[in-house]
């Protein structure tokens, strides 16, 4: 349908651009945060039927076929996804659409290129591909298909080196022959590179990971909008580009590593990885439920700590109520969230929201860590590697460096942990044998839930 | 695209980019990410453009196939997002006798 001339055609992109600003800039304020996000979705329907308005579209079945497949896929995986699988799903969704622009960029090359556009198209070809796989792989690691351990083997950075090598050459040759094997060619080894690039990135870097794939895509997405001479892509692409930046860096910083630290890191500590694995038979203090809830009877200023634990037993709403009740009772209860609690900065957040635990209860690292001192009772839910003192105090630690949630300064700490066996990054942790310290065992759901009760029942 | 113009349009971009996020809470930092995901989702625009111009059989198939993964990226990312913010956003209208511990 040509109905609109372009210029309102270019209009509606300006529309849709501004939209999609305003949609990143609204998630400053968690109030206004839903519409921004229903003005970001208004921006793109604007843009795409704008353009649809405004071209003769040749194969428009086949077009409308692949969108309602799309949906039928996109709209029930979105909303029926539990919160604690959010993080392999936003990785999904970004997978395809980096493959999308890998894709994009490829049929682009059959129209032929001079060595601008190829050397765009060649840019957008491989970091399309291995934003595809990388996310994938990252997928696999958080649903637990692939190990979460980084996987190293002897000589992956040189293939790696290799492979890049490989793929600028294929790159120069595809630009200069404009041969269409050679972009497959290229997109082989950015598929395999992106395999390669995640693999040995292991445990608890890899919503870092997630977030800078992101960044990626939105780089292959503005290389598109540079090939297609579309301004929309190009803005939109570089926007998330550039935010994807920031927050990976942003999320790095929040566990003191550098970015280089965790993509290169792995190959340099593949080789000391297993030296401290020692398992220690130092007695721990356990305590039961009942003891856990007479603690919390005389404390009235009390910190929870949640962990991914907590979220993969399903426990943040009885967490949520626990603090409720004793909020109640006069006890002023906010819970401590560090910045990569859960698979992905800011999850865990999101997890309690769920359970309707206040915006307000929840407090970032760098507050609640002033107020231990004055904390009677920490109560640490399924978290381990966030408390873990190794990270200030051995320099050897995979974690070293990482801010922690200071609990030791409170005056008692009770953990309730499924096990105590390390955490997702396979640190013991030396907290456990500190003697203000005591762990109630078990699973976090039926814990907290005889906690509950007892605490109910001591009314 | 004029080189000019597409060096100017990307480094204001750039800009907006780190301006824009740099802002937001690490509380809010999931959904961000979501909603980051889900803008890229525009590449459908792209892939229905290469789409709606195919005229041979490989061009058209890697074109509609595009098409079907950016629709899953864009309408997945923002439909997840949406969820996450909804429970946000419920917090302060949610009544009960729990009042925030200030």
């Amino acid at each position: 349908m040509k109905i609109l001339n372009e210029s309102v055609v270019l209009t509606g992109y300006l529309v849709a651009a501004i939209l999609f600003i305003l949609a990143l800039k609204g998630l400053s304020s968690p109030r206004k945060a839903r519409r921004a996000n229903r003005l970001g979705a208004t921006g793109a329907v604007i843009a795409i039927a704008a353009y649809v308005l405004g071209h003769d579209i040749r194969n428009g079945a086949w077009i409308a076929l692949a969108v309602v497949a799309g949906a039928a896929i996109a709209v029930p995986a979105a909303r029926r996804v539990h919160m604690t699988q959010m993080p392999q799903l936003v990785a999904a969704f970004n997978g395809v659409g980096g493959g999308a622009a890998a894709l994009v960029a490829v049929v682009e090359f059959t129209h032929g290129a001079d060595a601008w556009a190829g050397s765009v198209i060649a840019f957008t070809v491989f970091i399309g591909g291995l934003s595809l796989t990388g996310s994938f792989i990252t997928f696999g690691k958080l649903q637990g298909i692939i190990t979460s351990r980084a996987v190293v083997f002897p000589g992956l950075g040189v293939l790696l080196g290799v492979l890049t090598l490989a793929a600028i050459a294929t790159a120069v040759a595809m630009v200069i022959t404009g041969n269409l094997l050679y972009a497959a060619a290229l997109l082989g080894i950015g598929l395999v590179i992106g395999v390669l690039f995640v693999l040995p990135i292991g445990g608890a870097d890899v919503p870092i990971v997630i977030s800078l794939l992101n960044a990626f895509t939105g780089l292959a997405v503005a290389g598109s909008g540079v090939m297609l001479s579309n301004v929309l892509l190009l803005i939109a692409g570089t926007l998330v580009g550039a935010s994807g930046t920031i927050l990976t860096i942003s999320m790095a910083t929040a566990m003191g590593r550098s970015v280089t630290g965790i993509v290169f890191g792995a190959f340099r500590r593949a080789r000391k990885s297993g030296a401290d694995a020692g398992t220690e038979d130092r007695p721990v203090r356990t305590v039961t439920p009942e003891d856990v809830a007479i603690l919390l009877e005389y404390s009235s200023r009390i910190v929870i700590v949640p962990g991914y634990g907590l979220a993969v037993a399903q426990a943040h709403h009885a967490a949520a109520e626990l603090a409720e009740h004793l909020t109640s009772r006069g006890a002023d209860v906010v819970f401590g969230i560090h910045p990569v609690a859960g698979r992905m900065p800011g999850h865990m957040n999101v997890l309690l929201a769920e359970a309707n635990v206040p915006y307000e209860s929840l407090v970032e690292m760098d507050v609640v860590n002033g107020q231990f001192k004055s904390t009677d009772l920490v109560l640490v839910i399924g978290a381990n590697d966030v408390v873990n003192p190794a990270a200030k105090s051995s320099p050897g630690s995979p974690i070293y460096g990482m801010p922690i949630l200071n609990v030791s300064e409170a005056n008692q700490v009770v953990f309730l942990k499924r096990s105590l066996n390390p955490g997702f990054a396979g640190i013991e942790n030396e907290l456990f044998y500190d003697p203000k310290v005591s762990i109630a065992l078990g699973d976090a759901k039926a814990t907290l839930t005889q906690l509950l009760a007892a605490v109910k029942a001591a009314v | 695209m004029d080189v000019f113009a597409l060096v100017t349009i990307t480094v204001l971009a750039v800009f907006l980019g780190f301006e824009v996020v740099s802002k937001v809470s690490s509380t809010l930092h999931t959904p961000l990410m979501s909603e980051a995901n889900a803008i890229h989702g525009i590449i459908l625009l792209g892939a229905i453009m290469v789409a709606g111009q195919a005229t041979e059989p490989l061009p058209l198939v890697l074109s509609v196939l595009a098409v079907f993964l950016a629709t899953i990226n864009i309408v997945g990312g923002f439909v997840v997002t949406d969820r996450m913010l909804v429970m946000f956003a419920a917090k302060p209208s949610r009544a009960g006798k729990k009042e925030v511990s200030k």
